[in-house]
């Protein structure tokens, strides 16, 4: 049963992740390495807070190597989190790779048992769910042939229709559904429409952006290991073209290249600079964005815009820089942007800054790491709206 | 579905533990005697070819002078067998599953399980055809109360090989070197054990110098020995004419090497359960 919507169906809590780097597996390098270099980790992963509310569906994108694998890993409970905790709220089902654990000298028949047994399907109800998994498959006259013979689109097919048959609370989906032919994909998108009618959260880590828009209500995305990102998916494939748009040539990527753009720094207080975890309507709201800019940026750059975003990224107010207001010459910038009058709102907001070139083009996105409250009086409601009250009984009630 | 109570979701996860494992265990069993004509009859050829040779050794090249010696090895045999062949194959149980550990999550107490699983498997099978050839070739003496002595003994026998199992896979990951130490290890093993020689011989050796009681330290000698009194159940002299084949011609002294042999392997479970549990949250990283 699919929990209510508004609860936590799983959530991660400053959750970091360190590979640590290639270890001694033989008692010989392990001696040998004694007191040697000290063993340098890599992180995947930092500082990750996520939550997400059960019948949601979220997408996790990123460059190469941002980490979605690995935090979707961790959230599947597959890897151990360096630090930080994850929770998660009813059956997980992850689907990292169609038909992991098929074993190709068995049958269809065999390999179906034996994955749902992996996943966690009791003997009855596979034998309940069998058919209904080799029609899902399409396979049905090569069901008992060993899974050796199988092309791999019918083996990827096997591993979905098994995966699905699970009925998780929350699946996890890693760029699975690029694989087999349209009407194999179109299938995955009916059962994913399937499972958010049915209220179950999915979390799912794709390439296609047009897909990430087109199937959640909210993205993510990861660069570097970081969160950068969390809200609307439009914003959030906008946010990461803009990160692919000025990945670094790859020519230069054995060293780190000086940063061409980066916003290393957002914060929101009373004074541009400081920070401040609470307002009230009528409080004045300075929001500083720092900048770092190589000198032949500079020139590029065509307009800042600030996003103030409410609960779920609904955007709710916007202030933009425009060319003739920013810095012509490189360097560490600070702009600073001051609501005197901050309007009577109520919730949680952060700010989100992106960076514009002279064509419109995004080149940089980045968030305010710590959200910040408003509170004007009202319970409930985005907005505290004046208005006036009459009532009399009888006389014209047009 | 929502409501299950502790309990009840406690017990349906054990039960779906264990229908994982004997998934395991029948995914392993087809894997190995897929496409072979004799199939399954492999798993008795092995110790039947091992009976001939040792015989031949045995009693015409060295005479050792045990009577009905195919029995007295078989007796001993089969559970070192289920034994090595389980402990050496838990070695791989999580290496060998690298795949499936990196990509699904499921209980991975179930790997080492189900290799012991699968050992045990043919060792029972091997058992009852012993028992059969046994009866055949009219060496009855195995019939009688006295039998009753194979289930303490695969008892701690299969205590002693689940311990080790879950040590061996678990060190294995982190040190390769293990799979090489437990191979030396278990030759060494099948030699030490009185399976091809009477633990009498044994006895002289060490019984003068107060070892042969720490000789029972090692859980497969009152494994092995309480076999051979259940099973080749006779205890003729030895050609040396003071000493016989079995180590007692009782049962006290059994249950006794057996306890001995049960409270190590508990501590050995103890220590391997606990070093399996504790590494197998970084496999899926090792791996």
């Amino acid at each position: 049963m699919p929990e209510s919507s508004g609860s936590v169906a799983i959530s991660a809590k400053a959750v970091s992740k360190v590979f640590r780097g290639q270890r001694a597996t033989s008692l010989k390098e392990h001696l040998l390495r004694r007191g040697g270099r000290a063993e340098v980790g890599f992180t995947a992963l930092r500082d990750i807070d996520l939550e997400i509310e059960a019948g949601h569906t979220v997408g996790l994108i990123g460059p190469n190597g941002s980490g979605k694998s690995t935090l979707l890993k961790v959230l599947a409970g597959i890897l151990r989190p360096t630090s930080g905790e994850v929770t998660a709220y009813g059956r997980i089902a992850s689907l990292l790779e169609l038909g992991a654990g098929f074993n190709s000298e068995l049958s269809g028949r065999d390999n179906v048992f034996l994955n749902a047994s992996l996943l966690g399907l009791s003997h009855r109800e596979t034998e309940r769910l069998f058919d209904s998994i080799v029609a899902f498959s399409e396979l049905a006259e090569f069901i008992d042939n060993p899974v050796k013979h199988y092309s791999s689109g019918m083996y990827v097919r096997l591993g979905f229709a098994v995966a699905v048959h699970v009925e998780p609370d929350i699946l996890l989906v890693d760029e699975v559904l690029a694989v087999g032919d349209e009407a194999f994909q179109k299938k995955c998108l009916d059962k994913i429409a399937e499972f958010q009618a049915d209220g179950r959260t999915i979390l799912f880590v794709s390439h296609a952006l047009g897909l990430v828009e087109q199937v959640c209500d909210r993205a993510v995305v990861l660069e570097h290991g970081r969160l950068v990102f969390d809200g609307d998916p439009e914003f959030a494939t906008g946010t990461l073209r803009a990160m692919l748009g000025t990945a670094r040539p790859t020519a230069e990527a054995a060293e780190p290249a000086e940063p061409r753009l980066l916003i290393p720094r957002i914060t929101v207080g009373d004074v541009p600079g400081e920070e401040r975890a609470e307002f009230a309507a009528g409080d004045k709201v300075a929001v500083r964005a720092v900048l770092q800019v190589a000198p032949d940026v500079a020139g590029m750059l065509g307009a800042v815009i600030v996003v103030i975003m409410g609960a779920g990224g609904i955007p709710v107010w916007v202030m933009r820089a425009d060319r003739d207001l920013l810095p012509a010459t490189g360097g560490e910038w600070a702009l600073d942007f001051t609501v005197h009058d901050c309007p009577p709102l109520y919730g949680a907001f952060v700010a989100a800054v992106r960076v514009d070139d002279t064509e419109g083009n995004h080149l940089a996105v980045a968030q305010s790491r710590d959200a910040f409250w408003v509170r004007s009086g009202q319970e409930v409601g985005l907005l505290n709206v004046p208005y006036e009250v009459s009532a009399r009984v009888g006389g014209d009630t047009r | 579905m929502a409501n299950l109570s502790a309990q009840q979701r406690t017990r349906a996860q054990s039960r779906l533990r264990w229908e994982l494992m004997a998934n395991l265990v029948r995914k392993d069993l087809k894997v190995k005697y897929q496409g072979s004509v004799l199939g399954f009859l492999w798993s008795l050829a092995n110790p039947l070819f091992l009976l001939v040779v040792y015989t031949f050794v045995f009693q015409v090249v060295l005479r050792t002078g045990i009577p009905s010696f195919g029995f007295y090895l078989l007796s001993g045999l089969l559970i070192w067998n289920a034994f090595a062949g389980s402990v050496g194959s838990a070695c791989g149980a999580a290496v060998g599953n690298g795949g499936l550990i990196k990509k699904v999550r499921f209980p991975l107490t179930v790997l080492p399980l189900s290799t012991v699983a699968f050992a045990m498997v043919h060792f029972v099978l091997q058992l009852a055809v012993l028992v059969m050839a046994m009866l055949v070739g009219g060496h009855t003496s195995f019939l009688g109360p006295h039998l009753l002595l194979v289930v303490p003994a695969v008892g701690v026998a299969l205590l002693f090989t689940v311990a080790l199992s879950f040590l061996v896979a678990a060190l294995n990951v982190r040190w390769r070197d293990t799979q090489h130490v437990v191979e030396i290890a278990l030759l060494a093993g099948f030699w030490l054990n009185p399976i091809v020689y009477s633990v009498s011989l044994v006895q002289k050796e060490l019984e003068g110098r107060g070892l042969y009681g720490a000789y029972y330290l090692n859980p497969m000698a009152g494994v092995v020995t309480a076999m051979q009194r259940a099973l080749y159940a006779q205890n003729p002299l030895l050609p040396n004419g003071t000493q016989h084949v079995l180590a007692d011609p009782g049962y006290r002294f059994y249950l006794e090497k057996l306890g001995l042999g049960g409270l190590v392997s508990l501590a050995v479970f103890a220590l391997g359960y606990w070093a399996y549990r504790r590494l197998s949250g970084d496999f899926a990283e090792e791996l």
